[in-house]
């Protein structure tokens, strides 16, 4: 009943094609925005938006990227890190090195440097396909890592290849503060997911959709697989290259090379594969899930096993993440392929309904 | 140019190379017999080694423990098929491989869940010492251990040979390999067949974690070793045992090379070109991945693999 | 048969056209043509090499020998884009939809060879792109109404049936307004009112649009009743070629389909 579509006659395509075609999820989602930029920094504390709310929102913006590029385009990646890193070391370096570099710009083309680092590396999906690609894309992840670590350039000639985020001034009102920085993030995710939508909804979504589902067929249509293919790679390692200036710039502040490992890369492919291969809400979904797990278990396993009696041993909470985390990446693939982001779906459908039978 | 010196360094990679040659193995068998890209076959590697080693330093003895972590990888192999394979039957490859991804980290942390996460040593009785008989005569360091890794690895790569060759077993193996649906419509029970299957290629890890625990130490770090695999398997072919074998040699011979050479011979030149200090050191990291894209660009269909051609 | 039709000049040519698969020789020095407007059939036995003549015609296969002349253009090889570009739409013997996407948007795509904007435009979905997205929209419309699948454009086309697939397959191929059209067996699998439609949507786009079309179809009455010439293959090699009632009573022809006794 709540969601009850019937009655709501579409009676232009202009209609029929927004983004949010059904009432109820254009009133939902103006509150959450509502709710995420009026609200949170009113009763947000530092630990919820500097620990939480700010890491799953890049977390969320990458999970984004690698979707366009996995999920969309149907190409595999284990090198989303990689791309990230190539970020937060392009953007360090333009504020470093050209004087009066707005922070912005140096955003912008930070995502650019690593969506051509993204087309070098995408070059070899054109002669190959799958699990292949996949370890072509774990070549860029430790090409990329040891290369950041090995050419002290990268990091202005600092020890093991730390580079230290300046601080973010935008038309001389800095962000320093947690909600400052909060609302920095915030309002770059937001965009780009619009962004995202319009542009999956569009004819090179289509595009990437119809080279993910068969690429005979795309080619047979006059689809060009190759610019087809290197285009996602270059919009997916854009977004995981801003998604990786936000990570410097608006999160840790001090960054190593190392901090973007395969581990983050294969934590940005669970968020898809929980979330929803495909789905852009999904991407947040689940980033939200990944983000949050292991501060649920942190907070809650130590005092549980101590209610019940056990003493945990050191690292067990760590481990018990790899296990939880490797089981449902399982469970979703087997119960539901297309993750959080369609159970959601299924639950709206049913919602049209309740609370009667038919 | 020192020959001796380059002749070492070849023979030792050559022998590293072999040790990659297991582990791709392990790869190869899954991915014959059921399709499935395993990337939990280097996790089952550390998961072996480390079991064993556990129980070693818990007072079993060599059988014993080796038995128990046969043992241990029978169990792995069987519930994998149950819970994994079963359910998952006819999903296209991609989802298979993305859930042994889930696999690797189920296995990683249900290792050190159960072992501690410390690194252990293990001693399989015989020393990284350079061969005297060879130094003497022919003045080149080559590590026994090293051959008695390369003698093994010989011997379970004929034993399974003949296994997959001679046997019923291996027979049907080879049918299903061929066609999941053909084999299964002439009564071959398919399930069966694949829980044999990931049961010798955890057998394939234990032996592979045991000889490169011995070498390296057992740590996590051998999880990423495993992964040197891949190159391995891309040059090589994903079917093929001898791909499996000959792009082990390859990637291990030029990863020695490469981690030697290069920087000696491009770090001063490059240094100079640039302007700043360039030092290349540590690129054997991603150079096995580099030489395997390259060549994958000109031969995508690996050494051995055979050419696809797609029908519409 | 080509009552009040104009059957025009010769648009493709094809040339001594061979293709091989390492040792299997697909096709063998093949050639024929292809008038405007008209209805081309290729038929032959299982095997005979029909699937990988249209391959060649569209540029998903680039044969070894011979040379393809479409609209006054000759080429070794056509390539895919090409091809589509030049206005060949194709469908497939096993259908080839995208799966994961709703039969509206297997239509859109069918047009994205005619939408122009860039991906940036797109991503900020105002003014040109969202015009461009509307403006084709109404042309989709078009087409879903010519193939009467009004009801099913938002489902995604995994969940449809065979035979309304086929119906979505054609409707993406139609959507590029080609001005030739290759089937591969559009209505196999079908029973006799599924096929019935099929002919007709057939015959009312070569009708109505003037749709050159080069079809292959295992059911004789159809091709008999609807084509205009006919080329027989059989193991690669052309064995006959003229109008249906030519073809029928070549010699031939009978003997590559009843078999013959050597």
């Amino acid at each position: 009943m709540l969601y009850r579509d019937a009655g709501q006659f579409k009676d232009t395509y202009a209609a029929d094609q927004q983004i949010f075609p059904i009432r109820q999820d254009r009133i939902g989602i103006t509150l959450v925005l509502l709710f995420a930029f009026l609200v949170v920094p009113v009763i947000g504390n530092q630990y919820w938006l500097s620990a939480i709310l700010i890491p799953f929102l890049i977390s969320a913006l990458a999970a984004l990227g690698l979707n366009i590029l996995t999920g969309y385009a149907g190409q595999l990646s284990l090198g989303t890190a990689a791309f990230m890193a190539v970020g937060a070391f392009a953007a360090y370096n333009f504020v470093l090195r050209v004087p009066g570099m707005p922070i912005l710009v140096s955003f912008v083309l930070a995502g650019i440097m690593a969506a051509l680092v993204g087309i070098v590396f995408g070059l070899p999906s054109l002669r190959i396909k799958g699990f292949y690609l996949a370890v072509a894309t774990l070549a860029a992840q430790f090409f990329v890592v040891w290369a950041l670590t090995k050419f002290g350039w990268f990091s202005n000639f600092s020890s093991s290849g730390v580079i230290s985020a300046q601080t973010v001034v935008i038309l001389g009102y800095p962000f320093d503060t947690p909600v400052r920085k909060y609302l920095m993030v915030l309002t770059i995710v937001v965009l780009m997911a619009l962004a995202a939508k319009n542009m999956v909804r569009s004819s090179i979504g289509r595009a990437w959709m119809a080279v993910r589902d068969m690429d005979v067929a795309a080619g047979v249509i006059g689809i060009r697989l190759m610019h087809t293919k290197l285009l996602a790679f270059a919009v997916s390692s854009f977004y995981c290259g801003v998604a990786g200036a936000l990570y410097a710039y608006g999160y840790i502040g001090t960054v190593e090379p190392e901090a973007f490992n395969l581990d983050l890369s294969f934590r940005v492919l669970f968020m898809i594969i929980i979330g929803g291969v495909g789905s852009i809400l999904g991407s947040f979904f689940g980033a939200a899930f990944i983000t949050f797990l292991p501060i649920l278990l942190n907070t809650y396993a130590e005092p549980f096993a101590q209610a019940i009696g056990l003493q945990l041993p050191a690292g067990m909470v760590s481990n018990l993440e790899l296990i939880i985390f490797g089981a449902l990446i399982i469970f979703f693939l087997i119960v539901e392929p297309l993750g959080l982001a369609r159970m959601w779906q299924i639950a709206k459908e049913k919602m049209r309904l309740w609370p009667f039978p038919h | 140019m020192n020959w001796q010196f380059f002749l070492e360094v070849l023979v030792g990679g050559l022998l590293a190379g072999v040790m990659y040659s297991l582990v791709a193995l392990g790869f190869v068998l899954i991915y014959k017999a059921s399709g499935v890209f395993n990337f939990a076959q280097g996790a089952m590697v550390f998961f072996a080694a480390l079991t064993f080693v556990s129980l070693v330093e818990r007072g079993f003895g060599f059988w014993v423990a080796f038995l128990i972590t046969f043992g241990a990888m029978v169990v792995f192999g069987v519930a994998t098929e149950r819970v994994v394979l079963r359910p998952l039957v006819n999903q296209p490859p991609i989802t298979l491989f993305m859930a042994t991804i889930g696999l690797t980290f189920v296995l990683e942390g249900l290792s050190q869940l159960l072992w501690g996460s410390q690194p252990h040593g293990l001693e399989l009785g015989i020393e990284d010492m350079p061969l005297e008989w060879l130094s003497q005569n022919a003045g080149i360091n080559v590590s026994q251990f090293d051959l008695f890794a390369a003698l093994v690895a010989g011997i379970l790569v004929s034993g399974l040979a003949l296994f997959f060759q001679k046997t019923r077993i291996g027979r049907a193996l080879r049918a299903v390999a061929d066609d999941h649906q053909a084999a299964l419509a002439v009564g071959i029970p398919l399930q069966q067949i694949w829980a044999i299957v990931w049961t010798v290629a955890g057998f394939v890890a234990l032996v592979s974690g045991l000889l490169w625990g011995a070498r390296n130490g057992v740590q996590f770090s051998l999880t990423f070793t495993a992964l040197k695999a891949l190159p391995v398997l891309i040059l090589g072919g994903f079917e093929s045992v001898a791909g499996a074998i000959v792009g082990g040699l390859i990637i291990g011979a030029s990863e020695k090379l490469a981690e030697i050479y290069i920087p000696e011979f491009l770090n001063a030149p490059l240094t100079e070109a640039m302007g700043v200090s360039v030092n290349l050191a540590g690129l054997e990291i991603w150079f096995p991945y580099a030489l395997a894209l390259a060549f994958l660009l000109i031969r995508p269909e690996g050494l051995f693999g055979e050419k696809h051609i797609d029908r519409v | 048969m080509s009552d009040g039709r104009n059957i025009g000049e010769v648009i493709l040519n094809l040339e001594g056209i061979s293709l091989a698969f390492g040792g299997v020789n697909a096709l063998q020095d093949i050639s024929f043509d292809v008038r405007e407007h008209e209805v081309r059939a290729i038929i032959g036995p299982n095997g005979a090499g029909k699937s990988s003549m249209l391959n060649v015609i569209n540029g998903v296969y680039h044969p070894q020998k011979g040379v393809i002349t479409f609209h006054g253009q000759t080429r070794r090889n056509m390539d895919t884009h090409a091809a589509a570009a030049q206005g060949i739409g194709r469908t497939f013997q096993n259908i080839a939809l995208f799966k994961g996407m709703s039969v509206l948007d297997n239509l859109m795509t069918g047009r994205n060879l005619k939408m122009k904007c860039n991906f940036l435009q797109q991503a900020l979905y105002w003014g040109p792109a969202r015009r461009e997205e509307l403006e084709h929209r109404r042309k989709i419309e078009e087409v879903i109404d010519f193939l009467e699948i009004e009801h099913i454009r938002k489902t995604p086309v995994g969940r449809l049936p065979y035979g309304l697939q086929k119906r979505v397959e054609l409707g993406r191929a139609l959507a590029a307004e080609p001005s030739m059209l290759l089937l591969d067996e559009p209505m196999a699998g079908m029973n006799v009112e599924e096929k019935q439609d099929m002919c007709r949507f057939i015959l009312d786009v070569n009708d109505e649009f003037g749709t050159t079309i080069v079809l292959i179809e295992h059911d004789m009455g159809v091709v008999m009743d609807i084509s205009d010439r006919v080329v027989v293959l059989d193991y690669g090699r052309k064995i006959a070629d003229g109008t249906p009632d030519e073809v029928k009573s070549n010699q031939a022809v009978i003997d590559a389909y009843l078999g013959v006794a050597h």
